[in-house]
């Protein structure tokens, strides 16, 4: 089971926020933080300590505050500088999708689904 | 059914995201974009957790409602208040409605697609609960949605669905379960399912069934 996996391959550098049924998640884009290695895992994109490298680098960079707050601005960070280093993509084409979900979503009337095609200044033509 | 009621609120405001979740969702189209991870698997994977995301202080919410009628007084009058007493904070300041199912009336949720659902009071909501065939269906025929979760109510209880807005998000106050007199808050909160708070589901009995 990955989950048990990435658990025992991250707890001795940043311990997973769980309680005792497994992970827990402050807001949903941290479980979609999540889902993405998980699914980076599956398809035999990186391994547990490669991983657990990332997230330890991430968070010495900056230094976790100590109620483990920040951990899954951590758990993004490393996502994107292994993405980065794997060539993936490159920190300019993130900011700029980054921009251009946020303008997407200002764009977006409330109810409707959020899609990269309302971001007036692009309309969606943004290389990845 | 002709006391069916279906209350619409304009949707003329717009969709936000904040800096962490354009990032998230930056990454996410990248990786789609480049084929290294399939969305629906992604869904599958959050769809997983969907109970264990935000504080998720609903059932916490009925089980005293039931248990105390001054609070589920409170909660008439001032959901959003009474919900902070149980020190879950309201994110964005979104105001909260509670509507109280009882024997003449069903209450159920819909619109779901952005930020209107409360996922910090019930947790994250199903993946079909976005989707948009459910929100036109449960619009246009509650009765038969809510007969293929297995709820049959009968003709005389009137349906209401309610549509959110992003300021207002509500919360089904299930009816209580019977032979449940004594139990204390705790025990009554087991009893509460996410789907019972968005009126796709009623709260479980004793025995842990659909009461």
């Amino acid at each position: 089971m990955s989950q048990r996996d990435l658990i025992d391959a991250v707890a001795a550098v940043a311990p997973l926020p769980c309680d005792a049924a497994g992970p827990v998640f402050a807001e949903p884009w941290q479980a979609q933080a999540f889902a993405m290695v998980i699914a980076l895992h599956r398809q035999g994109l990186l391994t547990w300590p490669e991983w657990a490298q990332a997230l330890s680098q991430a968070i010495k960079t900056h230094g976790m505050a100590d109620d483990g707050s920040g951990y899954y601005e951590f758990w993004l960070e490393a996502l994107e500088h292994l993405a980065i280093a794997k060539g993936i993509s490159t920190h300019q084409r993130i900011d700029d999708l980054a921009a251009a979900w946020a303008r997407a979503a200002e764009a977006t009337p409330h109810g409707k689904p959020i899609t990269l095609d309302n971001d007036p200044v692009t309309g969606g033509a943004i290389a990845v | 059914m002709p006391g069916d009621h279906h209350l619409h609120h304009d949707h003329d405001d717009h969709s936000h995201l904040t800096p962490i979740e354009a990032r998230v969702k930056a990454l996410e189209s990248i990786l789609v974009a480049k084929g290294l991870v399939d969305p629906a698997a992604l869904d599958v994977i959050i769809d997983t957790y969907e109970t264990r995301i935000g504080p998720r202080n609903g059932a916490r919410v009925v089980a005293k409602a039931w248990a105390d009628p001054a609070y589920a007084a409170r909660l008439r009058t001032d959901a959003t208040a009474a919900i902070a007493e149980l020190d879950y904070s309201g994110r964005q300041g979104e105001h909260m409605v509670a509507v109280f199912n009882d024997a003449a009336t069903h209450h159920l949720v819909v619109c779901t697609l952005c930020s209107c659902y409360p996922w910090a009071v019930l947790g994250l909501p199903p993946v079909w609960y976005k989707s948009a065939p459910y929100r036109s269906r449960a619009v246009l025929d509650p009765r038969g949605v809510l007969a293929e979760f297995g709820v049959i109510l009968p003709a005389a209880v009137k349906l209401r669905v309610w549509d959110s807005t992003a300021e207002t998000r509500y919360l089904v106050i299930p009816q209580r379960p019977p032979r449940t007199e004594g139990w204390d808050e705790e025990r009554l909160a087991d009893l509460v399912t996410r789907d019972s708070m968005i009126g796709t589901g009623l709260a479980l009995n004793p025995s842990g069934i659909p009461a």
